[in-house]
């Protein structure tokens, strides 16, 4: 799909809640899969709670555990949509005792100023 | 200038409707373009025609309708979110062998592709949500 | 830019988040349950205070008004404004983001 005549937007996807607890963050990867057919210039942040979505190991399918699918490994899968840049927040992530090793993605860890600049630079920003 | 609207949660349980609503109503006054308003999440829930509230209360489905009507605003359901949810008009309902439709008039169902489009399209995408 | 805020302080981090994420110089709109982060005399007042030193805040008055509290019990420098206020800052700032 072509990005409606040519324009090229950069879309940005905030991320700040946990997965399961409630389905923004599974629908929130269903638009960012969705747009990825429209050619726009997408990142993807992951703040507060939000970094629990890129955990390691998560582990339930629809007839185990807590009976929902896991749907942590669309986040691997994004790569091949070319959906590349994905990034966290440093304070969110150590707040919460996690690093890099603890998730399940490549991803650049963006202090608070970084993640402003980044932030300001956007055209689109859907937040969840 | 062109907005467009995200609505992401349902009627009455969170104000973010009420308050997306009073926001595209003063954006419309103010003789701006809405170029699309795109429910999503729960916000699906705001597409209903079995809602019926108390009597003194609003009636955040047709005020969106009536809205709809008065400035021809696109009204557009995420199909995904819809058929978790029971949002339903008749092509799909025929589809999906249900018996019932049920989608309120001045909404129409549609892809996530229409989010997308709508800040495409539009200069400023305002998110309305919990 | 600007930021729109609607979860209270004392609930959620999101004004937090919102402050030390944006840059000086941009828009803080506080709506829906936010607002109460807008008020004399909260343990935020001064969080609030010292965000105004380097970003413009600002308050539905609706919603304000809503909820028993009046423009005269916002914090000095935070401005209030209505819908069609709302929709200027929008129109005003590039893009907007909301910290649901």
């Amino acid at each position: 799909m072509d990005g409606e005549g040519g324009v090229i937007k950069k879309f940005l996807y905030v991320n700040r809640k946990a997965p399961y607890g409630t389905i923004y963050a599974l629908e929130s990867l269903e638009v960012v899969l969705i747009g990825a057919a429209f050619e726009q210039d997408v990142s993807l942040v992951f703040i507060d709670d939000g970094v629990y979505q890129l955990k390691k190991g998560q582990q339930t399918t629809v007839d185990s555990g807590i009976g929902v699918k896991d749907f942590s490994k669309t986040y691997r899968a994004l790569e091949g949509y070319d959906v590349e840049k994905l990034y966290v927040d440093k304070k969110s992530m150590e707040m919460r005792g996690l690093s890099t090793s603890d998730l399940n993605v490549d991803v650049e860890v963006l202090d608070d100023a970084q993640m402003a600049d980044l932030m300001a630079q956007q055209d689109i920003i859907l937040s969840f | 200038m062109k907005f467009s609207i995200m609505v992401n949660e349902g009627p009455y349980q969170h104000q973010s409707s009420d308050s997306a609503y009073q926001f595209t109503k003063a954006a419309l006054e103010k003789g701006h373009e809405i170029f699309r308003v795109f429910f999503y999440h729960d916000g699906v829930n705001n597409a209903t025609c079995l809602t019926v509230p108390p009597q003194d209360d609003r009636h955040v489905v047709n005020r969106w309708s009536e809205l709809s009507k008065k400035y021809n605003l696109d009204l557009v359901v995420c199909i995904a979110a819809a058929q978790r949810r029971g949002i339903l008009d008749d092509n799909e309902a025929k589809r999906q062998g249900k018996n019932a439709s049920n989608i309120a008039e001045g909404f129409r169902i549609s892809g996530l592709g229409q989010l997308i489009e709508a800040g495409i399209q539009a200069d400023r995408l305002v998110v309305f949500g919990d | 830019m600007l930021h729109t805020v609607n979860k209270s302080p004392f609930e959620k981090n999101s004004l937090e988040s919102c402050l030390r994420l944006s840059k000086e110089g941009c828009a803080v709109l506080l709506f829906e349950d936010a607002v109460y982060g807008a008020l004399k005399g909260t343990q935020l007042e001064a969080t609030v205070v010292e965000a105004l030193k380097s970003k413009k805040m600002y308050v539905l008055l609706p919603d304000i008004e809503a909820r028993g509290m009046r423009a005269e019990d916002v914090i000095s420098g935070v401005q209030t404004v209505d819908y069609a206020g709302f929709v200027d800052l929008v129109a005003e700032k590039a893009t907007v983001q909301a910290w649901l």
